[in-house]
């Protein structure tokens, strides 16, 4: 048994004056899926936006607290962001391509970090779009601008293009609360094959989905993590009676 | 008379008031060109853009003009839009959001807005005097660069905050760094809205008289300038020069100057709304 890949400890964020996460401590396993479920505005985004430090765009954003990336404090200043971003991929909730072609998408995260080889890239290309099942849809229209795409193969596009640059973890902001019931069957099924080779963290409002996908779970309330584990215990036999009321749907 | 009809009655009046302040406009203007067009089309000939002014208005033309804008121009441009741009990526992308950059935001929010004399007083007392480049090309580029410069800045910032925020994420959560998503995702996504920012400023400083008059560039001009430090003449001078005169013949050629004015700034307009639109349509959010 491995130990965690990520350790979060007494977690605090602030948006300006507001206090969003007040105190969350939870560890992370390899090779896991860990669902984050609450209600809305419970702070559950914030949270996974806090492991890849993307919240650092955010003007009036504040942190206290530790979150150790093997054992390392990712928020010490020695860290270097752009590594750790490397590391720690992300898809967001609203698919968001950018506005060139298939495979500048993905080849975009290789060349920065200067990987140029034409061969290289495209072999790199077809595999992370194969990863996520996304290929056959598009292996012949790879110069076709991204935009094109339906809302599911611009999230599949966006996870393609996480992927490809090999990050150990991935963090799904809510990865399919703007598209369709088909294309989130697939991403869903994506998820679990995913699972052999990273640390996935998603977060969602959706219970099912957080069953279905998930071997961990939170559950999140105005900024506290209410209850952690797995996922089967927390659905199944949930301890705290607020997890249970949210999960029999009696509010959020 | 009940409430109803007088509503309508108002209604009608201003659908008029409104329709008359428009055409009304649009008549004047209309008048302006016809009028500029009858006097000057007849001069429009090849001699007229390649002969030096003269004492006699038939021989005059507006070589030494049309020349003396193009380096001017160049000039301003090559100064104006790499300081331009720069300083509004900065300020947009990399400066941290606090008072200093907030009254710096305003402060070039106010000078775009300062009459062009005042850039021509700076200019003299900078460039011309105290850096001693006397009246030439370059003095004159870098008046005008100042005065574009506002615009500039702000036509860029503005471009690259149209940007959605969501592409800046996704690029840095890709690892990328500042510069890089600046390089590569922002300012392509941007380049269509800046590029019509940079011609609408450049547009109006060609069609600039007041401040290059206020550095002192001559209004006679019979040579080509053969360096950046020799003296010149642009085309609203040479026009404004031509219109100040007695006879009749000047006159001509300052309407026939003022046609090839106006096509100039036309030309950069039609550029700038063309860029516009195609940029529009290539992306959607």
């Amino acid at each position: 048994m491995q130990g965690p890949i990520l350790k979060v400890r007494e977690l605090r964020a602030f948006y300006g004056k507001k206090e969003v996460l007040k105190g969350i401590s939870l560890d992370i396993l390899p090779n896991s899926v860990t669902a984050i479920i609450g209600p809305s505005g419970c702070g559950k985004s914030t949270f996974i936006r806090c492991l890849n430090r993307i919240n650092d765009l955010i003007l009036d954003f504040r942190m206290e607290g530790k979150v150790l990336y093997h054992d390392n404090d990712i928020y010490a200043n020695a860290i270097d962001v752009v590594e750790l971003r490397r590391r720690i991929g992300m898809v967001f909730q609203k698919p968001n391509p950018f506005p060139k072609s298939i495979y500048e998408n993905i080849a975009y995260g290789l060349k920065i970090y200067g990987l140029n080889g034409k061969q290289q890239l495209d072999e790199i290309v077809e595999n992370s779009l194969k990863k996520s099942a996304l290929w056959e849809e598009v292996k012949d229209n790879l110069k076709q601008n991204a935009l094109t795409l339906s809302g599911g193969q611009q999230q599949r596009l966006c996870i393609a293009r996480a992927l490809a640059v090999e990050p150990e973890v991935i963090l799904l902001d809510e990865p399919c609360s703007a598209i369709d019931p088909i294309s989130t069957a697939k991403i869903e099924e994506l998820i679990y094959q995913l699972k052999q080779n990273y640390t996935i963290i998603i977060v969602t409002h959706n219970m099912q989905q957080a069953a279905r996908v998930s071997d961990y779970t939170g559950f999140f309330l105005l900024g506290e993590l209410i209850e952690f584990g797995k996922t089967e215990e927390i659905f199944k036999a949930p301890k705290d009676k607020r997890t249970e009321d949210y999960i029999t749907g009696r509010f959020g | 008379m009940n409430r109803r009809v007088i509503n309508r009655r108002l209604d009608r009046c201003f659908k008029t008031l409104g329709a008359i302040s428009t055409i009304f406009g649009l008549l004047v203007l209309l008048i302006l060109i016809v009028d500029v067009l009858i006097d000057g089309i007849p001069r429009l000939k090849w001699d007229f853009f390649m002969s030096f002014p003269s004492r006699k208005p038939e021989a005059a033309g507006i070589l030494s003009a049309w020349v003396g804008t193009l380096w001017v121009m160049a000039v301003t441009a090559l100064i104006a839009l790499p300081l331009g741009i720069g300083a509004g990526i900065y300020l947009e992308e990399y400066a941290k959001k606090n008072r200093l950059t907030n009254f710096i935001e305003i402060n070039i929010a106010n000078l775009a807005g300062v009459p062009s004399v005042i850039y021509g007083l700076l200019g003299l007392g900078l460039f011309v005097r105290f850096f001693k480049l006397e009246r030439s090309i370059i003095a004159g580029g870098f008046t005008l660069a100042l005065l574009t410069l506002p615009v500039i800045i702000l036509s860029t910032r503005e471009a690259l905050r149209a940007i959605p925020f969501s592409i800046r994420e996704a690029s840095y959560a890709l690892g990328a760094t500042k510069w890089q998503t600046v390089r590569y995702q922002i300012l392509p996504c941007a380049l269509g809205n800046i590029l019509t920012g940079i011609i609408l400023a450049l547009s109006r400083a060609i069609g600039e008289t007041a401040p290059l008059i206020t550095i002192g560039a001559l209004t006679y001009i019979a040579f080509l300038p053969r360096s950046l430090l020799d003296p010149f003449t642009v085309l609203p001078i040479q026009i404004f020069n031509w219109i100040s005169r007695p006879q009749k013949g000047f006159f001509a050629n300052a309407a026939a100057g003022i046609i090839v004015l106006l096509f100039l700034t036309l030309v950069m307009n039609t550029i700038a709304i063309v860029l516009r639109q195609r940029y529009q349509k290539k992306v959607r959010w």
